[in-house]
């Protein structure tokens, strides 16, 4: 999130689009509820289905699953063409004004530099113009055909109301409303905050659809401001610390990636990664990329680490491409993988296409299951009847599973979608042989150290000196981890400022990133939690509620990154002499000398307004992107792509590149997409609020609140297939089936699409043949095995399949289901004058 | 069943006065719907500070699971799916012991002492002075006490009295994460009712209002509805809720004479018992039991 949990309350219009707050976030949609009762807000949910966010918001409108970026696009057109966007914001804080290079260009659905062999884009021409100091041109008329801000205007121009309409079902008068919703906070007091999830990352285009809805809180001025910002809801606990520590293939900690194979020196992997200012003045923050490099080095290696010996950079390893979920269990599939770690992690049931993934499984040596349950991946191997049918005898994976403790058994930091790192202390003692994670990895590792130093090996040195000075070899302490990710001095800390003051001695903990420095004088595991553990202490153990300015925020509550800061990007929520544009929303301000108030400045605290710095220091322009350059794979502006299944065959936009150019999908599985004649009916997958994804499955009260599978089908299409609620269906996709009992429901309308009639189904994901709940199949048995172009995470939420009535299974109705009479006496049935007694 | 013998104001088949000498203040629970997730979140506290388990049963085409309140589920929240009122809305609705002022289950209960109200408001079964009768259930105008086939007693809400007489709330509004339900004394929680409506009738909600049936004397469990001209909606909830004419019968004529028959039933059984010996259960039964 841009802001936090609490900062909801304070929002005018509150958009939930790409997710469902209310289920899969109940305790933070909390703060949803408070805005409606005390801050008269209005809730708008954009959604396939009316689910229950929907049934407690003041605004509802369907959409196809995977249009998103069609809608958000001509919302942009919308505010563009009535002229509501908050303008100082836009021209002072975007680059708006930045002139785009002249050959650059979009046409056909493809923007210049595409390649087809490799289904990559050449982004050379995706840049500014730049002057001869290296600087990007502006016209700050905003009057150059190709200044961002116009080449937005022409870009989005294509997204008419019919256009829009047609591609994504949504109703005219529907998508006007929710228009002139959003449109209604361009004004400096009114805010729109975005709650989105899984229903926006999970597509070919995921991370598109989020730029889609930034360029609209940008063009509203919505960015910085409490009760605005972009704000994801992380789709599990602590998965934004996943994201934090880097732990995805190309990553390390604090958003530093790892180098490449080419990038043979350190000052070579340094130099693409620290970028220059592309205007004068700019703060330019990833200027500091060394520093966080270089402290990291130092944590991992110890005293190995010197100018020497290019403070041992050849010791990191190096990627050749990016190594993610879809690449890794292709390439096990290839037989290419021997062996695989399952770490928090349930593949079988949570990767798209189970077929798939069973038959990579299969093929591996071996495979390690680190989890407190007993997940079906660890049983991929079993046969479980209909729901899992497989030969064990065929299967010579050698699994073994490592039992580890739940969240409750042990102690640390979780890092919540606030991006606050809350502590938390052991609640009760593992059950039989469990370990934590930290203790498997560690035992793993101080065995593997001992095998590298009595055997050598191809590459013992970064093994041998990896820096280990935990109490304990085989079992580190959280406390020591989390301190190590703060940092700590190994010299002398003198102030810059002041060369006689020292800011922090030789061991001491630093109190924050501003203090590392890249010639080897600090260690720090990871940058962005510089501040968390200090010499004053635990700052994440804080529980103090104190919301001095009534705004939700509370400094003294645990520690967020970075630097305590809550809401990001605050210095655009004052105006450009230093003002806050709405003074109910006061969180920061210029007092005349430097910045104060009660959120720490996301700024140079001693920056005058005036002193040409702009707000978004961690960009190289000093402002937002609505053009953002060459940092996505799929282009500088989102465009609507199909998702790889859809309904129509076709793009409405550009018929000859329907599906994203970009996106991650390997030939041997575009062999098993399916097409509309066979699959007519559009399918997503979700989460339901009685089930937290594969795991709640397992507990009894879990499973009595959603006990048993079931596909979710409108009234109309239910109608056409002759299919009555409760009855057994067969959903198929062209990758598997599924049997389930179908809800038949008003609360998913046929859509017209592209002039035909398009019927949507909802597939809950939660059950498996592991648990307390009635077995079922894995959802993901449909799924397709293809991904976004920059996360690679899969198309989870939009394929197609066809359904059919499930012929000889009995229908399930309330009445079987209850054993007959239950619940009264037979005095009662009498008294009831019931006569069958 | 906290046995707070001080604040009983009345029991079921007792003539003998309750004590009088305190009052407690009358408390509510509010339950609004408007607020509402149906995150069964309350369903879920139920089980857990009650110790109850529910079977896991099957899904018959609706998001409510159980299907129906049950013996080990006191709360329930039922979805509806309504189109009346011009757009389509989703209706959820917490259901469960209304606590009325005037409760028809005490009225109709011939055990001495199974069913008690408390001075603040709250009607709390007493299972161990339950005969398993069920007239409760006929007495009961929102059909809410369940006869477990377990041991034939009758089980519902007990507005969590024992958490409530030391202080805490029901554990149901402990777990609710949106505030939509509330606890506290019935006045504040009336006031609290009233604010809401007036938010929901400027979102066009003209007729929202607050659901706190006089018919059996007003309930402490209300519910803050859009649409309080039309509960039933709502599934089914009571328009008038009234106590059943049969209890008003029952009470005056034969209650005498049933009670005299429960008696003679209880004396034959004791000497049945000193005779013949205690019951046996037939395994055999037992199985086929659990296979129906």
């Amino acid at each position: 999130m841009t802001n936090t949990w609490m900062d909801i309350k304070n929002a005018n219009v509150i958009l939930v689009m790409g997710g469902n707050a209310a289920e899969a976030h109940p305790v933070g949609f909390k703060w949803v509820i408070e805005a409606k009762a005390h801050n008269k807000a209005q809730l708008v949910v954009v959604d396939p289905r009316f689910n229950r966010t929907a049934s407690v918001a003041d605004f509802y409108a369907p959409i196809r699953v995977g249009t998103d970026i069609a809608f958000l696009s001509g919302v942009i057109r919308y505010l563009l063409e009535k002229d509501t966007i908050q303008h100082d914001y836009v021209k002072a804080y975007t680059n708006a004004s930045f002139l785009v290079r002249e050959d650059f260009g979009f046409e056909e659905g493809l923007f210049t530099g595409y390649d087809d062999k490799t289904r990559k884009y050449d982004k050379t021409t995706w840049q500014y113009e730049l002057d001869e100091q290296g600087y990007a041109k502006v016209d700050e008329t905003l009057q150059h055909p190709r200044c961002v801000l116009n080449l937005l205007k022409a870009h989005v121009s294509r997204y008419t109301l019919d256009m829009v309409c047609d591609i994504t079902g949504t109703p005219r008068e529907q998508y006007l409303k929710v228009c002139e919703l959003i449109a209604s906070t361009a004004v400096p007091n009114r805010t729109l905050t975005s709650l989105y999830a899984l229903g926006w990352t999970q597509h070919s285009v995921g991370a598109q659809n989020i730029r889609t809805l930034a360029i609209i809180q940008l063009l509203l001025g919505n960015i910085g401001m409490p009760g605005g910002g972009v704000n994801a809801l992380r789709g599990h606990s602590n998965i934004q610390g996943l994201t934090d520590l880097g732990l995805l293939s190309d990553q390390l900690p604090g958003y530093l990636n790892l180098a490449r194979d080419e990038e043979t020196s350190r000052a070579a992997y340094l130099e693409k990664r620290t970028p220059k200012p592309l205007r004068p003045g700019q703060v330019n923050y990833w200027s500091n990329y060394g520093k966080f490099h270089t402290s990291l080095l130092k944590a991992w290696f110890g005293k190995a680490p010197t100018r020497d010996n290019d403070f041992c950079y050849d010791w990191m390893p190096k990627v050749d491409k990016v190594y993610d979920g879809l690449r890794a269990f292709d390439l096990m599939e290839q037989g290419k993988l021997d062996g695989y770690f399952c770490q928090g992690f349930n593949p079988l049931a949570s990767f798209p296409n189970k077929g798939k993934i069973t038959s990579a499984l299969s093929k591996l040596k071996y495979l390690v299951v680190m989890d407190p349950l007993a997940t079906e991946t660890s049983e991929f191997w079993q046969n479980h009847g209909e729901f899992h049918d497989v030969k064990p005898e065929d299967i010579q994976t050698e699994v073994f599973r490592l039992p580890t403790t739940c969240f409750a058994e042990e102690e640390g930091a979780l890092v919540n979608s606030s991006r606050w790192l809350q502590w938390h202390w052991k609640g009760a003692e593992p059950p039989g042989e469990a370990r934590t994670d930290i203790d498997i990895i560690a035992a793993l590792f101080v065995k593997i150290r001992e095998l590298y130093g009595h055997e050598g090996g191809a590459f013992p040195d970064p093994i041998l000196n990896l820096h280990w000075p935990y109490r304990k070899a085989e079992e580190p302490g959280p406390d020591e981890l989390a301190k190590e990710m703060n940092g700590y001095a190994l010299a002398d800390i003198p102030d810059p400022k002041d060369p006689t003051k020292i800011l922090a001695k030789a061991g001491q903990q630093l109190s924050s990133f501003a203090q590392l420095a890249d010639d080897g004088s600090t260690a720090c595991g990871t940058w962005i939690f510089s501040g968390s553990w200090t010499e004053a202490g635990n700052q994440m153990a804080r529980r103090d509620t104190t919301d001095p300015t009534g705004l939700g925020i509370a400094p003294s509550w645990a520690w967020a990154w970075p630097a305590n800061r809550r809401i990001l990007y605050n210095r655009a929520s004052c105006d450009l002499a230093g003002k806050p544009w709405d003074e109910n929303r006061k969180l920061i301000q210029w007092d005349g000398s430097r910045w104060s108030g009660l959120d720490v400045p996301d700024f140079k605290a001693d920056a005058a307004p005036d002193s040409g710095t702009s707000p978004f220091i961690m960009t190289d322009e000093g402002v937002a992107r609505l053009f953002c350059r060459q940092l996505m794979a799929d282009g500088p502006f989102p465009e609507h792509y199909e998702p790889f299944e859809n309904p129509l065959g076709t793009n409405l936009l550009h018929p000859k590149v329907v599906s994203n150019p970009a996106a991650r999908v390997f030939d041997s599985d575009r062999a098993m997409l399916g097409e509309s004649k066979e699959f007519p009916i559009v399918a997503t997958t979700y989460r339901l609020t009685e089930h937290f994804h594969f795991w709640t499955k397992h507990a009894r009260i879990n499973a009595s609140l959603q006990p048993q599978q079931f596909v979710e089908i409108g009234e109309e299409l239910a109608e056409e297939l002759g299919i009555a609620n409760g009855e057994r269906v067969v959903v198929r996709s062209k990758r598997g089936r599924i049997r389930a009992v179908a809800m038949v429901t008003k609360r998913i309308k046929a859509l017209t699409v592209g002039g035909k009639t398009v019927h949507q189904i909802g597939i809950p994901i939660h059950w498996g043949f592991k648990g307390a709940a009635k077995k079922g199949y894995l959802a993901n048995t449909l799924t397709p095995f293809l991904g976004d172009a920059n996360t690679q995470t899969p198309e989870f939420k939009a394929f197609l399949v066809s359904v059919t009535k499930d012929s000889g299974a009995a229908v399930n109705s309330a009445k079987t289901a209850m054993k007959d009479g239950a619940g009264s006496s037979w005095l009662a049935r009498i008294l009831k004058g019931r006569t069958e007694v | 069943m906290a046995l707070q013998s001080l604040d009983i104001l009345r029991r079921s088949a007792t003539t003998t006065p309750s004590p009088q000498q305190r009052q407690m203040t009358e408390l509510a629970k509010l339950i609004d719907v408007t607020k509402c997730i149906g995150c069964k979140a309350c369903q879920a506290a139920c089980q857990e500070w009650n110790d109850l388990r529910e079977e896991v049963g099957v899904n018959v085409g609706s998001y409510q699971n159980p299907h129906d309140l049950t013996a080990d589920s006191w709360t329930l929240m039922r979805f509806a799916e309504t189109e009346e009122n011009g757009t389509l809305e989703w209706l959820i609705r917490k259901d469960g012991c209304m606590h009325c002022a005037d409760p028809g289950c005490l009225k109709a209960c011939p055990s001495p002492g199974a069913i008690i109200q408390y001075s603040n408001g709250i009607v709390d079964f007493h299972e161990e002075n339950c005969i398993g009768c069920g007239y409760c259930i006929t007495g009961c105008p929102f059909n809410i006490p369940r006869l477990s086939e377990k041991d034939s007693k009758v089980y519902k809400c007990t507005l969590c009295s024992d958490r409530v007489a030391v202080g805490l709330e029901p554990a149901c509004i402990k777990a609710c994460p949106t505030q939509a339900l509330v606890f506290g004394s019935k006045a504040d929680m009336i006031e609290h009712a009233n604010e809401r409506i007036v938010d929901l009738k400027e979102r066009g909600f003209q007729n929202a209002g607050l659901y706190d049936p006089q018919g059996v004397g007003g309930t402490h469990v209300m519910y803050v509805l859009h649409h309080a001209d039309k509960p039933e909606i709502y599934n089914e909830l009571p328009k008038d809720p009234t106590i059943s004419a049969m209890v008003s019968v029952w009470k005056g004529i034969f209650k005498p004479l049933a009670t005299a028959v429960l008696g003679l039933t209880a004396l034959a059984g004791f000497f049945h018992y000193v005779t013949v010996g205690p019951n046996q259960t037939e395994e055999d039964e037992e199985d086929t039991h659990e296979q129906a």
